[in-house]
């Protein structure tokens, strides 16, 4: 059989195109958080980083069809195998059932996938496309002059000056609604649980992990993973709490202060 | 009156297997395919038989009663194979073996067999290693080698504890290459339960397939029968509790020999009895008998003593004691009745009295303290020397120490084991010449099956190597001698009359089973035989003793047939019928070999006559009247079989009293 | 490996076992008391004790597979309160003791269960799956006869061993039993490291992986998401980690199957 053919039909190839979507996807969230934590620096730093990632144009779009690509293939092998699994299961049950090893990080990777997929799509319309929350979103909100230049690793993001997309305040406006930093909270918890497993299972998959090394493997994953969440909790969790403020000057900080205290008002509230 | 010709050949004793070889008839290539050759058994000598036939290019039908090949009893086999390999550089040779496989038979094996199974002993190995058999290593790489049981050089290759796992595995898998590629067929879970033999030739078996229970029919120009060993008469035994005589047994209601029924080999390195409950007993290896040793309390009122409360000078190290020059190495027959006589003068040990230790204390200590001057440790403490004297034998024994542990909930660090002998292996099987091939022409036996090899005790880790040696190395020439006189596809076809017949006589021992309807489960007539066969026809043996059993054992047969209870149909799968028809076989076999061993006026190997034995209670033969092999044939339902005798001639070697002191 | 305080006393138990006549009709649990029993006997025994007891009466005794009873052969396979293999680690079913339960308890039996072993009757299975993925590339191709001198290839120590360890695989099923996925990773893996590990079986170690694996597929065994169940249950304590080597082979072998270069035709008849 062709190497296409092993990969794509095979329970091995499968799950090895699950594992280097999932390595992919990984590299993706982890990079994202990075650039996500810049929400608590002055507002230059995420706005001209937006700012930035936005004119890549062509190479946006590269890396853009390339995740889709990723969460596509790393779907359609978990639905695959899942429902191969089941099948060869039988139909019969035990009637008794003791779990000897497995954690339950591993056997709930199929919900906590599913539930990341949910989140991804409301993800993208809340904070890309502008769909849910629209009137926080980044393009109803007043732009932002960008009051430095915004450098990172000698690159200039965007020159003092600039006129952006405010992305600062849409987040923050975003998140001062308890039940959008509830559910994000709750969405990125399970997702450290998908990762908890994955970033370990795909060492496994991949062949790179031995008993000689696993229990440094498991520690670093799970250290990364708390790191990975404790990063995610921080920015909607912050924000909702009130312990991180909008910049002043920030449309966040102008349009946000009555919101971010009457805590069950909606976002909605604030647009005017 | 059956003719038993051994066709052994001629020529100087190392040049036989050679000449031999040389002048067989061979089977044109292109014909092999048009001649079919049923394996019954695909143990160590049956896989390998049925891989190496298939590769030469015979067509092959290979037919188990387990649901896979890989579950035939050699899986059990603990401690290893013997080679003449001389790697260990300690003067072993091709002769050396062949010697200590004779002495060890106690001269009532064939010499000329004996010494083709030391020769093909080195092609076992490189065959095996060649298939990823994972023996052992050292350091350096090379193959690693133990002592055994009767023999003073290591000559003993090993994988663990699992050495008859791996070889099986290793067959196992050459069979499985052969039936991937479609040149064996192979039928699992069908039961042999008759021989087809037309014009005297064997041309086939009748199985009964254990799922469905139908019976089938196969044919073939050639007949291999490799179905192990029969101890489970005994009922407890170290065999699987699946091993059976039934195909050799109805093979022998067909007019094939056999030979020297009584010889059974009593292990000494058994767990003990519990409990009246019990199925099966475990070995714990002979490689044990490397670093343990074996001892009971010089006195008898110690024996309910906890082992660590008999100081040393109050022990006896009994085997160490009698035979110097082996000491706990002596083989396993003088093992076990040395055994038996200190729990018959009472200085037995556990429960039951029927145990003696094999301790482990000196071995522990031994390594303990290589190892620690092997780490340079200055004044190693007691306990780190007892720590590493246990991780030293954990990693040499460690299975074996967990084993005994599941079974006694006992720590065999810390207080010594319990052992005792128990029914281990049948030197006796059908009757077969140097070819292979019983008295009935197209029939051969190999493996524990057959009687060749072992005379009248088997070495320790030399069953492996005689299934191996037939399997890959003997049968696939001398079948060929065989096969070459016959026109291709001559088999009969399976509606020829004989085949009708073999079927209606296997299906009304069912019938007749199933329609018993009486009181007793199955295995309330194996307990019952199995005692009698131990007590009477066990470690030791008598004439009263085997007179009554011949009795008794006749008058259980006609109880079972009248009263046993084999619920069910025989339409399906039947667990108890199974057992039925098997117990059925075994009972007539225990008659047997009570027979066979009050003709035998003598003690040799594993058969002790109490009659005869010298003062020190050592095995007296009578080559004068008995250095020969007999032969029991049947002569119907009812009549008492007949004894032929096939005479030991001994060319090259001088039968000499055997002594291990 | 052994109960903690394991009893010395005789123990009366209630066994629920699954019955079903043949793969055709339907199971179901069914209880029976067994009584008095030695601690020392093993639950096996313990089985032949109540068949003895339904035999008497004319009933069908219980079907169970099993051979060895010494834990080597691999025919044991009994999912006891629901762990295959009962509740001790790193043993078979035939090595289970009657000193493991309490007295009193309810015992649960019932056969591995997944597609690819159907049950025959009560707790046997169909297992031949097993032999089929053998058959697929589990062996060295070696003609009897062929061979070089044993020690003519000298095989480093520690990869012996690791050899042995995976070939001490029994074939029982165990993993699959186990496995939430009905996976056989743990038992193909374990052959196919065997083989790959030694210098013997490199010339077909690429085919063998991908056509074992391509069997097991087949045979309609599921895909393992690295649960470790398997190992766990496994009597012979197989580690996983020949898994994360199969799959390394697995993907290597692909890889090296799509870009090697191929000999130019076969090796062609000869004179
Ligand atoms: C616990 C134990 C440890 C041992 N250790 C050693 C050791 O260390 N070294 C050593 O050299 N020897 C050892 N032996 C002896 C050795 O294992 C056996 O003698 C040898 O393996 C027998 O091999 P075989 O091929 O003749 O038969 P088996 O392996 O018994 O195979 C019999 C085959 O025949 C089939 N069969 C049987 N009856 C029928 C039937 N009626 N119909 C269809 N098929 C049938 C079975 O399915 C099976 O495939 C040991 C034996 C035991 C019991
Ligand atoms: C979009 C919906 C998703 C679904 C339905 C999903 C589902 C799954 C499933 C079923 C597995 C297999 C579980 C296993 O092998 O143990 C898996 C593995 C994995 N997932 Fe996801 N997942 C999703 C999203 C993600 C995302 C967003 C990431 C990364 C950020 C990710 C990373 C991983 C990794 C690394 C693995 C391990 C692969 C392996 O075992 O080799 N997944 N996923
Ligand atoms: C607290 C957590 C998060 C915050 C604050 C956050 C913030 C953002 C913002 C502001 C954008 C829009 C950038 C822009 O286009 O201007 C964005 C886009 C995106 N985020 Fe997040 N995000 C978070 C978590 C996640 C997670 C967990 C995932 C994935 C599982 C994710 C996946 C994406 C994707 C796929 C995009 C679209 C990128 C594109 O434009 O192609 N985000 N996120
Ligand atoms: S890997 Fe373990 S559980 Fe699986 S078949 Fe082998 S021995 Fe049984
Ligand atoms: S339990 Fe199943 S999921 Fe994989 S690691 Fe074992 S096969
Ligand atoms: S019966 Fe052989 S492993 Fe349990």
């Amino acid at each position: 059989m062709s190497l296409i053919g092993n990969l794509y039909s095979s329970s091995i190839g499968r799950k090895f195109i699950m594992a280097i979507t999932g390595l992919v996807l990984v590299g993706f969230v982890f990079g994202h958080l990075v650039g996500n934590l810049q929400i608590f620096l002055p507002p230059d730093h995420i706005n001209g980083y937006a700012h930035f990632l936005q004119g890549l144009g062509p190479v946006l779009w590269l890396v853009r069809l390339v995740l889709l690509v990723c969460v596509g293939l790393h779907i359609w092998a978990a639905i695959a195998l899942t429902a191969e699994s089941r099948a060869a299961r039988g139909a019969q049950a035990y009637g008794v059932k003791k779990w000897l090893h497995a954690t339950w990080a591993s056997r709930a990777m199929r919900w906590t996938g599913v539930i990341v997929f949910f989140f991804i799509l409301y993800h993208l319309a809340h904070f890309t496309l502008g769909i849910a929350g629209h009137e926080t979103f980044k393009t109803q909100l007043p732009e932002w002059t960008m009051q430095h230049d915004a450098k990172e690793l000698g690159i200039t993001l965007a020159k003092q000056g600039e006129v952006v997309h405010d992305v600062y305040s849409m987040v923050f406006l975003g998140f001062q609604n308890p039940v959008v930093s509830i559910f994000y909270i709750i969405a990125t918890s399970l997702l450290s649980v998908h990762l908890l497993h994955g970033i370990e299972s795909l060492f496994q998959t991949i062949g790179w992990r031995n008993g000689t090394w696993a229990c440094c493997l498991r520690r670093a994953v799970t250290g990364l993973v708390i790191l990975y969440f404790l990063g995610n909790l921080l920015i909607p969790g912050a924000i909702l709490t009130g312990l991180a403020k909008p910049a002043e000057g920030t449309a966040a900080a102008m349009l946000g202060c009555t919101a971010c205290h009457a805590a069950s008002v909606p976002a909605t509230a604030v647009h005017n | 009156m059956a003719t038993l010709n051994s066709n052994v050949p001629p020529g100087p004793l190392a040049d036989k297997w050679r000449t031999y070889k040389s002048n067989l008839k061979l089977v044109n290539p292109a014909n092999k395919r048009k001649y079919e050759v049923v394996i019954v058994g695909a143990g160590l000598a049956g896989a390998s038989a049925a891989a190496t036939l298939s590769e030469l290019g015979y067509r092959v039908k290979c037919i188990v009663f387990h649901d896979s090949p890989r579950r035939a009893h050699s899986i059990a086999a603990q401690g290893g194979i013997n080679a003449a390999k001389n790697y260990q550089n300690d003067g072993d040779s091709v002769h050396r073996l062949f010697y200590d496989t004779l002495k060890g038979g106690d001269y009532r094996a064939r010499e000329s067999n004996v010494h083709r199974l030391a020769e093909v002993s080195v092609n076992i190995i490189d065959q095996c290693v060649a298939q990823g058999v994972p023996f052992a290593r050292e350091y350096g790489g090379l193959l690693a080698n133990r002592s055994f049981g009767g023999a003073q050089v290591s000559r003993t290759f090993y994988a663990r504890g699992q050495t008859g796992q791996q070889l099986l595995l290793g067959a196992y898998s050459a069979l499985s290459k052969q039936v991937g590629a479609g040149a064996v067929e192979l039928v699992t879970q069908h039961e042999m339960v008759d021989l087809v033999v037309v014009d005297g030739h064997a041309r086939g078996v009748i199985t009964r397939d254990l799922v469905t229970g139908k019976f089938h029919r196969h044919s073939g120009e050639a007949v291999i029968i490799a179905t192990g060993g029969y101890g489970n008469v005994f009922n407890l035994s170290t065999y699987a509790r699946g091993s059976n005589t039934t195909a050799i047994w109805r093979a022998y209601k067909r007019g094939a020999c056999f030979a020297n029924p009584c010889y059974t080999q009593i292990h000494p390195t058994c767990i003990p009895v519990s409990g009246d409950y019990q199925s099966k007993l475990t070995l714990m290896s002979e490689s044990l008998r490397n670093d343990g040793r074996i001892w009971v309390p010089k006195k008898n009122e110690d024996c309910k003593k906890a082992p660590a409360d008999i100081p040393e000078e109050d022990r006896d190290y009994f085997l160490e004691r009698i035979y110097p020059s082996f000491g706990n190495l002596a083989p396993r027959d003088v093992s076990s009745r040395a055994a038996k006589r200190m729990c018959d003068e009472g200085r037995g040990v556990g429960e039951t009295g029927l145990g003696v230790y094999l301790d482990f204390a000196e071995a522990i200590q031994r390594y303990g303290k290589q190892v620690a001057a092997r780490a340079n440790l200055v004044n190693p403490s007691k306990e780190k020397i007892l720590e590493l004297g246990e991780a030293a034998v954990k990693e040499r024994y460690g299975n074996l120490f967990d084993i005994y542990h599941e079974i006694t909930n006992e720590s065999a660090y810390k207080q010594p084991m319990r052992i005792y002998p128990a029914v281990h292996y049948t030197m006796g099987g059908l009757w077969v010449d140097y070819n292979l091939m019983s008295n009935v022409p197209g029939l051969f036996v190999l493996g524990e099956a057959n009687f060749s090899d072992h005379g009248a005790n088997r070495l320790g880790a030399s069953a492996l190597m005689q299934g191996l040696a037939d399997g890959y190395f003997v049968v696939p020439y001398t079948i060929g001698n065989y096969l070459a006189t016959l026109k291709p596809n001559s088999r009969p076809s399976t509606d020829a009359p004989e085949f009708k017949a073999a079927e209606e006589n296997a299906a009304s021992i069912v019938k007749r089973l199933l329609a018993a309807k009486g009181k007793e489960p199955v295995n309330h007539y194996h307990k019952k035989l199995g005692k009698l066969m131990w007590d009477y026809c066990g470690m030791s043996r008598t004439k009263e003793g085997l007179e009554k059993a011949i009795l008794e054992i006749g008058k259980l047969r006609e109880e079972f047939w009248a009263n046993v209870n084999v619920p069910g149909s025989g339409d399906n799968m039947n667990q108890a019928l199974e057992r039925a028809n098997r117990v059925a076989d075994f009972i007539e076999l225990g008659q047997l070999m009570c027979r066979d061993a009050l003709a035998r006026e003598e003690s040799c190997g594993g058969h002790f006559r109490e009659e005869h034995q010298y003062p020190d209670g050592e095995c007296k033969r009578d080559d004068e009247k008995f250095a020969h092999v007999a032969a029991w044939e049947f002569q119907g339902e009812g009549s008492v079989p007949l004894r032929n005798i096939e005479p030991l001639n001994y060319e090259f070697t001088k039968m000499s009293v055997r002594s291990y002191k | 490996m052994v109960a903690e305080k394991p009893s010395t006393k005789n123990i009366s138990v209630t066994i629920r076992v699954w019955r079903q006549p043949s793969a055709a009709q339907p199971g179901r649990f069914v209880d029976y008391p067994a009584r008095d029993l030695n601690p020392n006997m093993s639950l096996l025994e313990m089985l032949d004790v109540v068949n003895d007891q339904l035999e008497r009466i004319g009933e069908d005794p219980i079907a169970f597979a099993h051979d060895c009873r010494e834990g080597i052969c691999g025919t044991c396979s009994l999912v006891i309160d629901g762990k295959p293999h009962g509740p001790h680690h790193g043993v078979a079913s035939c090595q289970t003791y009657m000193r493991s339960f309490e007295d009193g308890s309810v015992i649960t039996i019932e056969p591995f269960r997944a597609r690819p072993f159907p049950v025959i009757k009560d707790l046997i299975t169909d297992r031949s799956a097993f032999d089929k993925i053998q058959q697929a590339g589990g062996f060295i191709s070696i003609r009897t006869g062929s061979a070089c001198d044993a020690n003519a290839t000298p095989i480093p120590k520690e990869t012996a061993d690791l050899a042995m360890d995976a070939a001490q695989c029994i074939g029982c099923g165990a993993c699959v039993a186990a496995c939430k996925n009905a996976s056989a990773m743990l038992f193909v893996s374990a052959k196919v490291s065997q083989l790959g590990l030694l210098p013997q079986g490199q010339p077909e170690r690429d085919s063998r992986v991908l056509n074992m694996v391509a069997k097991m597929d087949e045979l309609g065994f599921g895909n393992c998401t690295n649960q470790y169940e398997c190992s766990a249950a496994c009597p012979k304590l197989i580690s996983h980690d020949f898994i994360a080597r199969m799959n390394r082979d697995y993907i290597a072998a692909s890889f090296r199957a799509a870009f090697k270069p191929k000999p130019a035709a076969g090796s062609g008849g000869g004179a």
